[in-house]
């Protein structure tokens, strides 16, 4: 069943954007991430154009990471506080990342600003999960693992303490603003959660208590992703309701069978599954920047360009 | 009596001294982009009326053409910069149709002379004009061959040759397949009766295309009220995540 997108122009077949839906909220499921870092480029791959699966994708992890949030609130899983502040650095950076998407597009080059993050970071996540969960099936195989310490580095020698009590931290507020920034600019831009870069820079750069991070990282990712939405919407028009609606419907259902398949595997072997499909999107994507394309020539128009 | 005979033979005398005229039918003068629109066909029919005999020599040819909205466009090249490619050279060319098809009832260069074809602009080379390229770029023509290259591509221009049937010199048929992708705006339509690849008469007529309902209302929706086109999207987005978080808990909790 073909259907007509009404902002991307495109005629699609329903079913295909189902199933990507399903598909990438099965994995979303499984792995615990927002799942916009491959749903976007799959949306590149299939024919809507860059601008449109941006705006778009931002609008599916709204949905998503509500629905995540959701069950992390009843586990008390979230430090609001924390979550907060991440905010207020992180709505900074969608606008900036905002005016440094129009900016290229009329340049020309958003498309190769996209991509070209794309590979950047779908390179350096891909390859240091996978080295890490090589490391961690070797680990557990040879038994014990090494419980490590809270060291105190350069985060906690800053001014603007504050004291994050779900969290059991006392930090400055400017690192958790930074890094709010830092992935403002990039969900404006990639049209991704970011939450693939913010759950490790929690981690190991604040020193987060693991079991907080995931739900304070989607607590924040909804409200710059609807913030991202909403400006994509104002001024680049590109958000696609139709497009946005059908893969919510398949997202939904595929997360829950991804969280029940994601039960009953290793956690291990599941971050190797993981990072495979990361190196594999990131590869395709760099191939089509190395590679000579077929056409060299591409049509915009005019009218927007 | 006297005067309307009169009038009749002034105004034979006032119209183009044109043996041959076309009376035309399409399919339909509308095609609506609705939600499941997977493209249309538009069968654009007709007769040649004349007041006289078949004219001797070459027969009667038809040309149709269906040409959607013309647009500048934008070209952009590739070149290799650092080891990747990326977006470098860019040429606006003056007016391209976002559609164009042509259907003939013989070979192009048999129904029709080279300088018709530069004077009525029916071959797809000569639909596009690339004046108004005004970038400096060298080598415009070569932004404007991929723009029909492209687009050929993507089966937007096309060119069908032998596709209209012509019976008796008087009665003629095709049909025009548009594809799904199309923009919307008011499409032209129009044939060309040749003989000996000479224009003998020619028809204009408009097919609106334009996105009705839903698609429609959504559009404009998100270019006029942008903010509420935002929301909506992401009251939309809360809905189905808040949603779809009850309704299985609800399941599991069974």
């Amino acid at each position: 069943m073909q259907i007509y997108l009404p902002i991307a122009e495109v005629s699609v077949n329903a079913f295909l954007l189902l199933g990507l839906g399903g598909m990438v909220g099965m994995l979303s499921g499984m792995f615990g991430v927002g799942g916009g870092f491959l749903m976007t480029p799959l949306l590149f791959f299939i024919g809507i154009p860059p601008p449109v699966a941006v705006a778009t994708g931002a609008n599916q992890i709204v949905a998503s990471s509500i629905s995540a949030v959701l069950a992390h609130l009843r586990r008390k899983t979230v430090d609001l506080r924390m979550g907060t502040v991440l905010l207020a650095g992180g709505l900074i950076g969608a606008a900036l990342g905002v005016l440094i998407f129009n900016y290229l597009k009329s340049l020309g080059q958003v498309d190769l600003l996209v991509r070209l993050c794309y590979v950047v970071f779908l390179g350096i996540i891909g390859s240091m999960m996978f080295a890490e969960s090589l490391r961690a099936l070797r680990r557990a195989r040879h038994g014990g693992g090494v419980p490590r310490r809270k060291k105190h580095t350069w985060v906690h020698k800053m001014p603007l303490k504050m004291r994050f009590r779900t969290a059991g931290m006392y930090i400055s507020v400017i690192p958790p603003v930074m890094i709010g920034l830092a992935v403002g600019v990039l969900t404006a831009v990639m049209g991704v959660g970011g939450g693939f870069i913010m759950v490790p820079a929690m981690i190991y750069i604040l020193g987060m208590p693991t079991k907080v991070v995931v739900g304070t990282s989607l607590f924040q990712i909804i409200f710059v992703t609807a913030f991202t939405t909403l400006l994509h919407a104002t001024t680049n028009y590109t958000v696609d309701i139709a497009l946005a609606v059908l893969l919510l419907i398949g997202g939904v259902i595929g997360a829950q069978f991804g969280t029940t398949i994601g039960l009953r595997l290793k956690a291990e072997q599941l971050r190797i599954l993981l990072a495979v499909l990361v190196l594999a999107v990131c590869g395709k994507l760099a191939l089509d920047l190395l590679l000579q394309p077929a056409e060299l020539y591409s049509i915009a128009s005019a009218g927007n360009g | 009596m006297m005067w309307r005979i009169g009038l009749f033979l002034f105004v034979l005398a006032a119209l183009p001294a044109r043996a041959e005229e076309v009376v035309l039918g399409l399919s339909r003068d509308k095609v609506a982009i609705t939600a499941n629109f997977d493209g249309s066909d538009i069968l654009v029919f007709g007769a040649v009326k004349r007041e006289e005999p078949i004219p001797e020599g070459p027969p009667l040819e038809v040309v149709v053409t269906i040409s959607g909205p013309s647009q500048p466009v934008l070209v952009r090249r590739k070149e290799r910069r650092f080891g990747i490619w990326i977006n470098t050279d860019s040429v606006i060319l003056g007016a391209a149709p976002s559609f164009y098809a042509v259907a003939t009832s013989g070979p192009f260069g048999e129904v029709l002379t080279n300088v018709e074809d530069l004077r009525q602009r029916v071959s797809v080379e000569r639909a596009i004009r690339s004046v108004g390229a005004a970038t400096g770029t060298e080598g415009v023509q070569d932004f404007a061959d991929a723009v029909i290259r492209i687009r050929r591509n993507e089966g937007l221009y096309r060119i069908e040759e032998n596709a209209v049937a012509v019976d008796e010199q008087t009665l003629f048929r095709t049909a025009i397949d548009m594809p799904a992708n199309l923009t919307e705006g008011m499409y032209a339509a129009r044939i060309l009766l040749t003989r000996g690849g000479r224009v003998v008469s020619q028809y204009e007529t408009a097919i609106d295309v334009r996105k009705v309902g839903l698609e429609r209302w959504l559009f404009n929706l998100s270019r006029e009220q942008p903010l509420l086109y935002g929301l909506m999207s992401l009251a939309i987005a809360i809905i189905a995540g808040w949603g779809a978080s009850a309704a299985f808990r609800v399941l599991r909790e069974r």
